[in-house]
């Protein structure tokens, strides 16, 4: 049997998260114990606020090192808004505010603030494109709409890493993916029954990883 | 590019429905959990619980019926009513929430919309603002609306466009904008109010009050440049179906989450 961990990091989103992975038929546990996170086969990483806030939870809880270890053995691992955005190694966010989070640089780039101009946040449903045979949209409608509610988003410095793309009066990354690490910019968890396809797919990537 | 909303809207006094309990196909249209699944079935891109409960202590209900709601229906749910601390709103997104709306509380005390947005991201922070048309004009004076506190009956005497910037300024990720005049008539939405907002400020505005019919919806959405409309009579009586409204929209046009989507579940 293989373990999934939901990683509490004090998100609002938290329930929600675990009840459509239950509806899914995922058996996970939520805690922000290190040691239990350490030991998961699988995590999901959801995350709402500030990139600073996040950043500077984690490593006050001693949660980084773990991530980036479970990371590291490339162990199954979905971010979810912030929790994809935590996947990069710095944010905008923190530049506006004087402050310097960290986050765990496992994919390179940067996250950055809409240009201006633009309605923001960008709340609302929005379309996913994902690139073609992706394991985490596989079944879903081409072009399916998640729904989605930020004011930055991920630009990764490698177009490999990019598994989906939304447009927004531009086209930003929606998702990124490195071996069986996935981030994701929408809220599968509330998207529908697209989401929870989605979350279904992942359940699929944790029992046969690649 | 994103899609243009329809959200019902349940008004619920002690842990009940109180309206739109049209529902032959529903074994209890008085229960939330099973109204918010059914438009959730319908294709409902967000649903909104308008607790309207009197009594301080009947209002630990709605943390029930959001829990439940929660367990099942997996799309954004927005509370509001009588909202008014950064706890109770602490203890909503917990147990499933995604938003809250907050209206009297915030007019009374700006500063819980900062305090709020602060703590919470303004992702969860919705201003509801209920305002009426200006009658008595002195000439040369452009058309303005009052803003209303305590479910309307309360005129705070302060400009509509003045108090949407500056729920914007501090923290407000959306705002819920009901026409006061137009609520009830089922005569179309208040567009010039709707489009002297939405040009006031960038963030998402949801259109409310007035709708009647299927052009309503589209006009508020085009004319007003609503983001979002919320609907509840002409979905409670059961007048359009969410399928109705949205294929309508789509025809003419506009960006819309197909319901067939929705319809898969499961």
């Amino acid at each position: 049997m293989t373990s999934l961990v939901i990683v509490d990091s004090g998100s609002a989103n938290l329930s929600s998260v675990y009840k459509a992975a239950r509806m899914v038929s995922l058996n996970p546990t939520v805690t922000d114990d290190p040691r239990v996170i350490a030991r998961a086969d699988a995590l999901i990483f959801p995350g709402v606020g500030s990139f600073d806030h996040a950043a500077s939870k984690l490593s006050g809880k001693g949660l980084q090192e773990v991530l980036l270890l479970a990371i590291e053995k490339d162990r199954p691992f979905l971010g979810i808004c912030l929790g994809m955005q935590l996947l990069l190694p710095a944010s905008e966010e923190s530049f506006e505010t004087g402050q310097s989070g960290r986050g765990l640089a496992a994919i390179g780039g940067l996250v950055k603030k809409f240009p201006s101009g633009l309605p923001v946040p960008h709340v609302g449903w929005n379309r996913a494109k994902p690139i073609d045979g992706s394991l985490l949209f596989r079944d879903l409608e081409e072009g399916a709409y998640f729904y989605f509610t930020h004011s930055y988003y991920a630009e990764p410095d490698r177009e490999e890493v990019i598994l989906a793309k939304t447009e927004y009066g531009f086209s930003f990354t929606s998702a990124v993916n490195r071996g069986n690490v996935y981030g994701v910019q929408f809220h599968p968890e509330k998207s529908g029954p697209a989401g929870l396809r989605l979350l279904a797919n992942f359940g699929k990537i944790i029992a046969d990883p690649q | 590019m994103l899609a243009k909303r329809i959200i019902p809207c349940l008004d619920v006094r002690d842990g009940r429905v109180v309206k739109g309990t049209q529902f032959v196909n529903l074994r209890d249209a008085g229960d939330p959990v099973e109204l918010a699944d059914f438009y959730n079935r319908e294709g409902a891109d967000e649903l909104v619980f308008l607790d309207i409960t009197a009594s301080a202590e009947g209002r630990r209900t709605i943390i029930d019926v959001v829990s439940k709601t929660a367990e099942v229906v997996f799309i954004p749910l927005t509370v509001g009513g009588g909202i008014d601390s950064p706890d109770f709103i602490q203890e909503l997104l917990q147990c499933g929430a995604d938003k809250v709306s907050l209206n009297t509380a915030a007019l009374r005390d700006p500063d819980l919309i900062s305090r709020s947005a602060e703590r919470f991201g303004s992702q969860c922070i919705v201003a509801a603002i209920d305002a009426r048309r200006v009658d008595n004009l002195k000439p040369g004076e452009t058309m303005r609306w009052d803003v209303f506190s305590h479910g309307g009956r309360t005129n705070t005497g302060r400009d509509l466009i003045e108090w949407v910037r500056e729920t914007e300024q501090r923290g407000a990720g959306e705002i819920l904008l009901t026409s006061m005049d137009a609520d009830g008539t089922l005569a179309g939405y208040d567009n010039e109010m709707l489009a002297a907002v939405t040009d006031a400020v960038s963030i998402p505005v949801i259109a409310s009050g007035g709708a009647g019919k299927l052009d309503h919806l589209y006009d508020a959405l085009t004319i007003g440049n609503a983001h979002a409309v919320l609907a509840a009579s002409i979905l409670h009586f059961g007048t359009y179906s969410i399928a109705d409204i949205k294929e309508f929209l789509a025809e003419k046009g506009l960006p819309i989450r197909p319901v067939r989507e929705a319809d898969e579940q499961e």
